[in-house]
């Protein structure tokens, strides 16, 4: 990574997410010359997953809350679609809760829904998932913390640099501003590129509202690998 | 021109209904030719276990793995061997896994390597093993010990595992 994106990420250490004090490494990473990291993206082994984009659908009926339509597109820095990878979600359920036994938050559990999704980008590098509006939750990182409501993402990209794991959030979320984890990234440029935004053009009507949120992974412009067919 | 990347955030600690997936940890069926196993435990600053932790391994010439880790910080996979890795100055990297530790706690994820014990040529010319100070190359490689590969990773501390700039 360039010291300039890396002026962009969340630093390891960040004391008012009180979970990084233990876990952030204390010693400077060690750094590679350049190519150590270029080689592809691990394959995922899409035979032993199952691809679903629609998580309202998981169950015998459907789960409560705001059915919400969550789509983008996936492109690399470099502006190209990436194609046929796969995009991973989790999220908690329309009241706050995520189907863990670790979390401890009494709020219902919604036997119609799982939280779980994944599918595979298009041509475009578009993915799409039909899901229900998570609901904020209370975390014990400091008084009366908040989590603003938010959904998981995962992605690959292509090539091993490109690994991302993040969270999107949703346009006017008041919590936002008093989130340590959104607020860890330095720059309100680069917070607002975790923010989805409404789209009435994708919103289906008498059906779902729909969010827009485009995500961009490192490409492999400057290596010596080409990945385009 | 180049697009503004979208930032990491942690994985959290809920991530269980969403990443791991069964025999995501088997790239080898346990039992089978050349099949290796390598367990450990992901350690916080105070030396405590982590068992809100995410692993991935991956070397394209043998697969990709991903294992939680449990009550007790620990993690296993069953994988073969890599060979030896061509490295992008024309030399040659020693055997090694890449692995990938997420996390509550990680705001990004960290990138280091597992290499094997039995190829004590090989790392002490490897590239990368080379521009780690002596003394911490250790925590880049696997302890042998009744069959296991034994590797664990310590995120912070005086024993703290070597993470790699990514």
């Amino acid at each position: 990574m360039s010291d300039r994106e890396d002026e962009r990420e969340p630093p390891y250490l960040y004391p008012d997410y009180v979970g990084t004090r233990l876990r952030a490494p204390a010693k400077p990473l060690v750094r590679l010359p350049d190519g150590f990291h270029d080689f592809p993206a691990p394959v995922f082994p899409r035979t032993l997953v199952e691809l679903d984009h629609d998580l309202t659908r998981r169950h015998s009926g459907e789960p409560i809350g705001e059915r919400i339509i969550v789509a983008g597109r996936v492109l690399d820095s470099d502006g190209r679609p990436l194609r046929n990878t796969i995009v991973e979600v989790w999220q908690a359920n329309a009241a706050g809760r995520y189907l863990d036994q670790d979390d401890q938050h009494p709020a219902p559990l919604d036997p119609n829904f799982t939280g779980a999704g994944r599918c595979l980008t298009d041509d475009e590098g578009r993915y799409r998932f039909i899901t229900i509006k998570p609901g904020a939750y209370p975390w014990k990182n400091h008084r009366n913390a908040w989590r603003p409501a938010h959904i998981h993402f995962s992605l690959f990209g292509s090539g091993f640099r490109s690994r991302l794991v993040t969270q999107m959030y949703f346009p006017g979320d008041p919590l936002m501003p008093r989130d340590p984890i959104l607020q860890s990234i330095p720059d309100q440029a680069g917070r607002e590129r975790l923010v989805s935004r409404f789209d009435p053009e994708a919103t289906v009507p008498e059906w779902a509202l729909a969010y827009r949120w485009d995500i961009v992974l490192r490409g492999r412009a400057a290596t010596p690998f080409e990945d385009e067919p | 021109m180049t697009a503004p990347l979208t930032p990491s955030q942690t994985v959290g600690p809920f991530f269980g209904v969403g990443l791991p997936f069964e025999q995501g940890e088997q790239i080898a069926p346990p039992g089978s030719a050349g099949a290796i196993r390598i367990e450990g435990q992901v350690l916080d600053g105070d030396g405590q276990p982590v068992p809100d932790a995410l692993l991935e391994i991956w070397q394209p010439a043998t697969g990709f793995g991903r294992a939680r880790t449990d009550s007790e910080g620990a993690f296993g996979f069953t994988t073969v061997k890599p060979g030896a890795v061509p490295a992008p100055n024309g030399r040659t990297q020693a055997p090694h896994l890449n692995v990938t530790v997420f996390a509550r706690g990680l705001l990004r994820h960290l990138v280091t390597r597992m290499y094997f014990p039995d190829e004590t040529e090989a790392n002490a010319t490897d590239p990368v093993l080379n521009l780690v100070a002596p003394a911490r190359r250790e925590t880049l490689v696997a302890k042998s010990c009744g069959g296991v590969l034994h590797f664990d990773i310590r995120l912070q501390g005086e024993q703290e595992t070597v993470f790699f700039a990514i």
